[in-house]
C-alpha cells in the first residue's frame, strides 16, 4: 500500500479538526442553541454538518462541472459560514 | 432543554473506544480513500489519479441505475415491513401462553444467518424442487426468479418481509406494551373509534420506537447484500444488481479498486447523512417531550 501525501494531510486536518473542537469544548463549555434547522447544535454538530454538506458539495460539483473542484471548495467554505452563523 | 452549560471532560472516558476503532473502521476507511484517488496494477505499485474515479463513478450510468434500483428496494420494503409490522403488533396477543409462543415464533427469522435465508428462500422458489415455485407452477403462474426480472424482484421483497417485519413488529409491541391500560379505558368513555384510538394514542407513543425500527430497516435494506446475492446473485441481467452487489462485482470481480473506492465512499457519505437525519429527529423528539 503507497500511502500518499494529500489523502494523509486530508485525514491529518481532519485529525486536527476534532482535537482542536474537543479542546474547544473542554476550554469554553457552551450550550446548544436552536438554529435555522430548528434542530439543537452545538459547535461540534455544526462542524459535522459543515463537513457531511461540503462532501455533497463537491459531489454535485463533479456531477455538474467536473474538476478541478476549486470553485466548490469556495461555495464548501461559504457553506460552512453559514453554517456556522446560523445554524 | 437544558440551559445548564455542560462540563464535556466526561468524553474523554469514550477514549478507548476511540483507540479500538481507530483500527477496525478508521484506517480500513483511510485506505479505502487512498485507494479512491490511486490506480494500480497489482504489484504494489500505485498511481495517482486525483479525481479521476470520484469524475468517472459520480457520471456512470452503471452506478446510477444501482442506486434507482436500491432506493426502489429500500423504499417498497419500507412501505411494506412498516405497516405491516405495525398491523401485526396491534393484533397480537397481550399476554399469556399465545403471547410468549408468537414472540418466539416471530423472532425465528430473526436468528437465521442471512445467508441461510438466501438459500432457504432459493430453494423454496426453484421451479422444479422448491414448494413455492412447484405450488406456483401448479397453480398456473407463470413464475420464474431466474429469469423474470419482476419475479426476482417479487421473491426478494417477500424473502425480505419474511426476516426483518419481525423486527419491526417486535419493537412496535414493546411499545404497545408501555402503554397503561387508562389511556384505553379514556379511548372507550369517550367512545374513540379503532382508528382514532391508534391515531391518537398508540401511534405517538410507539412512534419512538417506530424511528428506530424505520431506522434500522432502511441502513439493513440500504447495505442488502447476502440475501440477493445468494437468491438472485444480481440477475437476471441487472435486474437485481443493488448496490452493495455491484460494489463487491466491481472491486472483486473487475478488480477495479479505485472505482469501487470512489463509490463506496459516496454510498457510506449517502448512510451517513440518512442515519445522521435519522438520529437527530429522534434526539430532537425525545429533547422536546422532556421539556
Amino acid at each position: 500500500m503507497a500511502w500518499t501525501f494529500p489523502v494523509a494531510l486530508f485525514f491529518f486536518l481532519i485529525v486536527a479538526l476534532l482535537v482542536v473542537f474537543s479542546l474547544l469544548a473542554i476550554r469554553f463549555p457552551e450550550t446548544p442553541r436552536r438554529g435555522a434547522l430548528g434542530i439543537q447544535t452545538t459547535r461540534g454538530d455544526r462542524l459535522f454538518i459543515t463537513l457531511v454538506g461540503s462532501a455533497f458539495i463537491n459531489m454535485g460539483w463533479l456531477y455538474f462541472f467536473g474538476a478541478p473542484l476549486t470553485g466548490a471548495l469556495v461555495v464548501s467554505a461559504l457553506y460552512g459560514l453559514v453554517v456556522f452563523r446560523w445554524v | 432543554m437544558s440551559l445548564k452549560v455542560q462540563n464535556n471532560k466526561a468524553w474523554f472516558l469514550v477514549l478507548p473506544v476511540l483507540v479500538l476503532v481507530m483500527f477496525s473502521a478508521v484506517i480500513p476507511l483511510m485506505t479505502v480513500v487512498n485507494y479512491a484517488f490511486n490506480d494500480t496494477f497489482g504489484n504494489n505499485q500505485f498511481f495517482w489519479n486525483g479525481l479521476g474515479w470520484f469524475e468517472e463513478m459520480v457520471q456512470s450510468e452503471r452506478l446510477h441505475a444501482a442506486l434507482g434500483r436500491q432506493v426502489l428496494f429500500t423504499g417498497i420494503i419500507l412501505l411494506v415491513e412498516v405497516p405491516l409490522g405495525i398491523f401485526v403488533a396491534l393484533n397480537m396477543p397481550k399476554k399469556g401462553f399465545w403471547a410468549s409462543l408468537c414472540l418466539v415464533l416471530m423472532s425465528l427469522p430473526l436468528l437465521i444467518p442471512f445467508n441461510v435465508v438466501g438459500t432457504i428462500w432459493q430453494i423454496f422458489c426453484r421451479v422444479d424442487i422448491g414448494l413455492l415455485g412447484r405450488a406456483a407452477a401448479a397453480l398456473g403462474i407463470d413464475y420464474n426468479y431466474t429469469s423474470d426480472a419482476f419475479d426476482a424482484w417479487v421473491t426478494l421483497i417477500i424473502m425480505d418481509v419474511w426476516h426483518w417485519t419481525s423486527l419491526v413488529a417486535l419493537l412496535c409491541y414493546a411499545g404497545l406494551q408501555s402503554i397503561p391500560q387508562a389511556y384505553y379505558h379514556a379511548a372507550r368513555i369517550d367512545q374513540s373509534t379503532r382508528w382514532n384510538t391508534f391515531r391518537y394514542i398508540e401511534l405517538p407513543k410507539i412512534s419512538g420506537v417506530l424511528l428506530i425500527a424505520i431506522l434500522l430497516r432502511f441502513i439493513d435494506s440500504f447495505m442488502i447484500y447476502t440475501e440477493p446475492f445468494v437468491v438472485t446473485g444480481g440477475g437476471p441481467g441487472n435486474a437485481t444488481t443493488f448496490l452493495s452487489i455491484d460494489l463487491v462485482k466491481m472491486a472483486i470481480g473487475q478488480f477495479d479498486l479505485g472505482p469501487a473506492a470512489a463509490f463506496s465512499l459516496m454510498y457510506f457519505l449517502v448512510i451517513l447523512l440518512v442515519s445522521w437525519v435519522f438520529y437527530t429527529v429522534m434526539v430532537t423528539r425525545d429533547a422536546e417531550q422532556d421539556r
